[in-house]
């Protein structure tokens, strides 16, 4: 091509391109891209914020995960405790217009924890399940071998996927979309990996009608790049708005925020395990024994932590502190719990009544590309330690090496953040602080190996208690015990923040999910 | 020739099994996919049956040895993420990656050679001096940063064009391409500029650089002397002594552009290669990894290849057997 036909076909290409206008369809910017369209495939939320507009749940989790009817109408355990039973709603149909029924259910639980070459399945939800037992058409009854009270949050995370279509399908047929049919308000289009995805309203859908004649799903990595595709009016909504810009976005007519709190807290978790933990040393550098073993050192640590200095200063006032595991109004949350004060001199004072007086060093981990600002905040984290007397060096990485080294056991004091994808209070409690144990299934994030015999004790109880009311109470005393001992040291819950058109709003998920029904006309 | 064809062959075999071996101990060394993949509140037992998917439980030089057996029957293996085939991966995404570094390339030619031209022909007139000082511009101005700002002048501000993303594709010729379409032009105009400043700056320079070194010379000050046009002189003695450095240069910087197009591929959400190398590394998906470098260096060995025949063709004196290093 001669420069002159080209400086043609771009100067026509100006012309011609006037911005689009959106009438009945909608876009969005996602920050990572959803890695398939198999439902059951691989268990992230880029994936699982797809699957909420397709399929549908026997149980829907509303956007503070509280638990609504979906596809059942209702459920409870039975008189017998190990089995429950779900109610299905009648008259619904999956895409391709046949019935939904109690097969269909009795096949994606089958089907969820045993696709081929997952790299994480959905069987963390369903191991509780011993058979799932078909009534008639409109009723599902879940035999379980022990009282399994999470059951109704473990089965809010299914897709539930048609039998007709689902029996042995691959994951590559759900790409390519032919076996894709769902009950859920929107029907898969096309699926163009690291492009696109595009979805069109279901019109007999049996909830609320589908407010967009199409939804299209773009990913776009970069997040500067997202908000300036908001502002050029290329998609009407973006997830993930960096805090730095949210001061100037809020001034800006042509843009309106959402933000809401996240079921994830930032916390540090510490070796409380170990005799000798391998980051920490004496000033000098000699080798001493952990002092995170103390409960004086790690309660002195949480008080060293200026939690509303890190909202305000790192976080650009765009979080929540910290002092438990989940937000207040969730489920399992402790109310007698405060934020722990700012107070370096009580820290001191524990520090050298627990004999560590002159300090120790201490390098600190955690990621630089996972949660909002995460390397900032452990460098702030770090000074604070500093004020207290320790002598603190920061080793921030790409997520890529951290977590795997972290899992390891090889850092002694380290930044994570968890989510709970239940929305209450026993999802982290059993991860992050329950005695590590392959067996059971806990502690498998327990990074520091803290163990509490009590605090287990009390765990155990509150996850057999299918009562509501006391389940809660037995999860607010757990949390109230890890707290008490400074298991883990919270900082705060993110805050996340969307934007939109200025004539639209998102009604903000705790689950950071970003879907199309939360999507809304502004006030 | 032919000599020299399979001498190159033969080193081919040998970069790409020294290549795959280093990429696969790489990975192994940075992390734990497992880590990255497996959903938080995995238990141990599901995290153990997701070692056992990936075939990550047999140890590493067993990994690599039944890894170069698939590969010699064509199979590079099978992404953690998206159990497709990473071949398939890689080739579904070349496409977009391809048109964006042709396009690139063309612009940086068609804008980076009369530039250099002129700034050679005529080194102290003000636009040869403005050309030397805009193309330090390109050189030293972030690519992401020039990415930032072009979407936010030309989409945001003027918003003449799409801020992100590949247009409406079309089939010409057999080829799948959004080239082929008004939208998928106004799509490709950001992200090819983006791509194609640094390179332009760099032919500019060496083009000014190699028209000062010949325009002194003999044979050109003979040519003017015989009385040929200036246009004559330019376009046929000065031009095929200055495309030596040049075609070098545009061959390998044709391969980086297609390899790692990386940031322009990231800020401009443009669904190529680049974008699925970056995804792929952060969440140390080795199979496609691995299959892209292997590919990566092929076109490498390729198209150094192909710059060596063309060495040929401008310059009669350069014999290819000749060249044994």
């Amino acid at each position: 091509m001669s420069l002159r036909k080209f400086a043609l076909a771009a100067t026509t290409a100006l012309v011609l391109t006037a911005p689009a206008a959106w009438a009945e369809d909608l876009v969005i910017a996602v920050a990572s891209e959803a890695t398939s369209m198999d439902p059951h495939f691989h268990n992230t939320g880029n994936n699982n914020q797809i699957m909420r507009h397709i399929y549908d749940r026997l149980i829907n989790q509303g956007p503070n995960q509280e638990l609504l009817p979906g596809l059942a109408e209702s459920w409870g355990p039975t008189d017998d405790p190990n089995v429950w039973e779900f109610n299905l709603r009648q008259g619904v149909t999956f895409h391709d217009g046949t019935p939904f029924t109690a097969d269909d259910v009795a096949f994606t639980l089958g089907r969820a924890g045993d696709v081929p070459n997952s790299p994480s399945g959905y069987g963390t939800y369903t191991a509780d399940i011993a058979s799932v037992e078909v009534v008639d058409d409109h009723t599902v009854r879940i035999h379980t071998d022990a009282p399994v009270p999470l059951m109704a949050n473990n089965l809010s995370t299914i897709s539930i996927v048609s039998r007709a279509h689902g029996e042995g399908a691959t994951t590559e047929q759900y790409n390519a979309g032919d076996v894709a049919i769902g009950t859920g308000p929107y029907r898969q289009v096309e699926y163009v990996p690291g492009d696109r995805i595009v979805m069109a309203a279901n019109p007999d859908y049996w909830g609320e009608a589908p407010a967009w004649d199409t939804v299209t799903i773009r990913p776009i990595t970069s997040s500067a790049s997202r908000v300036a595709a908001l502002l050029a009016g290329d998609v009407d909504v973006v997830e993930g708005v960096p805090t730095a810009d949210i001061a100037q976005l809020s001034d800006n007519p042509d843009v309106s925020l959402s933000q809401g709190i996240s079921n994830r807290v930032i916390y540090l978790h510490l070796d409380s395990d170990r005799d000798v933990t391998p980051m920490i040393t004496a000033m000098d550098g000699s080798e001493i024994q952990n002092p995170l073993l103390d409960q004086r050192v790690r309660e002195a640590l949480s008080l060293a932590i200026d939690r509303d200095a890190i909202v305000e200063e790192v976080m650009e006032g765009i979080a929540i502190p910290a002092g438990q595991l989940l937000p207040e109004g969730f489920f399992g949350v402790s109310e007698n719990i405060d934020v722990p004060d700012y107070d370096p001199d009580r820290a001191r004072a524990l520090l050298a009544e627990a004999g560590y007086g002159d300090g120790f060093a201490v390098t600190l981990h955690g990621p630089n590309d996972r949660y909002i600002n995460d390397a900032a905040v452990l460098q702030a984290v770090a000074q604070m330690f500093s004020r207290i007397g320790l002598e603190t060096q920061v080793d921030a990485m790409p997520r890529s090496v951290y977590f795997g080294r972290a899992s390891d056991l090889e850092f002694s004091v380290m930044l994570v953040g968890w989510g709970s994808g239940t929305g209450e209070a026993s999802s982290p409690l059993r991860a992050l602080i329950a005695t590590n144990n392959p067996d059971l299934g806990w502690g498998a994030s327990n990074r520091g190996r803290y163990s509490n015999p009590e605090f287990d004790a009390v765990l155990s109880e509150a996850l057999q208690t299918v009562n509501d009311d006391e389940r809660a109470a037995l999860l607010a005393q757990a949390t109230e015990i890890a707290m008490q001992d400074v298991a883990i040291i919270p900082t705060h819950f993110q805050v996340n923040t969307w934007g939109t058109r200025p004539d639209l709003q998102y009604i903000p998920r705790t689950d950071e999910y970003t879907l199309a029904i939360g999507v809304v006309p502004a006030d | 020739m032919t000599v020299f064809i399979i001498r190159r062959t033969l080193q081919a075999v040998i970069v790409l099994l020294v290549m795959s071996a280093i990429v696969f101990l790489g990975v192994f060394a940075i992390g734990d996919p497992v880590a990255i993949l497996i959903a938080p509140d995995a238990t141990q037992a599901d995290i153990e049956q997701t070692i056992r998917n990936l075939g990550l439980d047999r140890p590493i030089w067993e990994q690599y040895f039944a890894f170069l057996g698939n590969a010699l029957q064509g199979n590079l293996g099978e992404s953690f993420v998206y159990k497709e085939p990473a071949i398939r991966l890689i080739f579904q995404r070349m496409p977009a990656t391809l048109e964006l570094a042709v396009v690139a390339v063309l612009l940086s030619i068609f804008v980076g050679i009369p530039l250099g031209l002129w700034a050679g022909l005529r080194p102290s007139g003000v636009a040869g001096k403005s050309i030397m000082v805009g193309s330090i511009f390109g050189f030293s101005l972030p690519n992401f940063w020039q990415g930032i700002m072009l979407i936010l002048l030309f989409a945001v501000v003027l918003g003449w064009l799409p801020a992100f993303g590949r247009g409406d594709t079309a089939e010409f010729l057999g080829i799948r391409s959004s080239l082929w379409t008004l939208d998928g032009w106004t799509h490709i105009i950001l992200p090819a500029i983006n791509l194609a400043l640094f390179n332009t700056s760099l032919i500019i320079r060496l083009t000014r650089a190699s028209v000062r070194e010949v325009i002194g010379l003999d044979y050109v000050k003979f040519a003017r002397a015989k009385g040929l046009s200036r246009r004559r002189v330019v376009g046929v003695h000065v031009m095929k002594n200055i495309m030596i450095p040049l075609v070098t240069v545009i061959g390998l910087e044709l391969a980086s552009l297609i390899a790692f197009a990386v940031v322009t591929e990231t800020v401009f959400a443009w669904p190529g290669m680049g974008k699925l190398i970056i995804d792929s590394i952060f969440v140390l998906d080795r199979p496609v990894i691995v299959a892209y470098m292997m590919i990566i260096v092929l076109m490498f060995i390729a198209i150094n290849l192909i710059v060596d025949i063309l060495y040929s063709v401008f310059d009669p004196r350069v014999r290819l057997s000749d060249m044994k290093r």
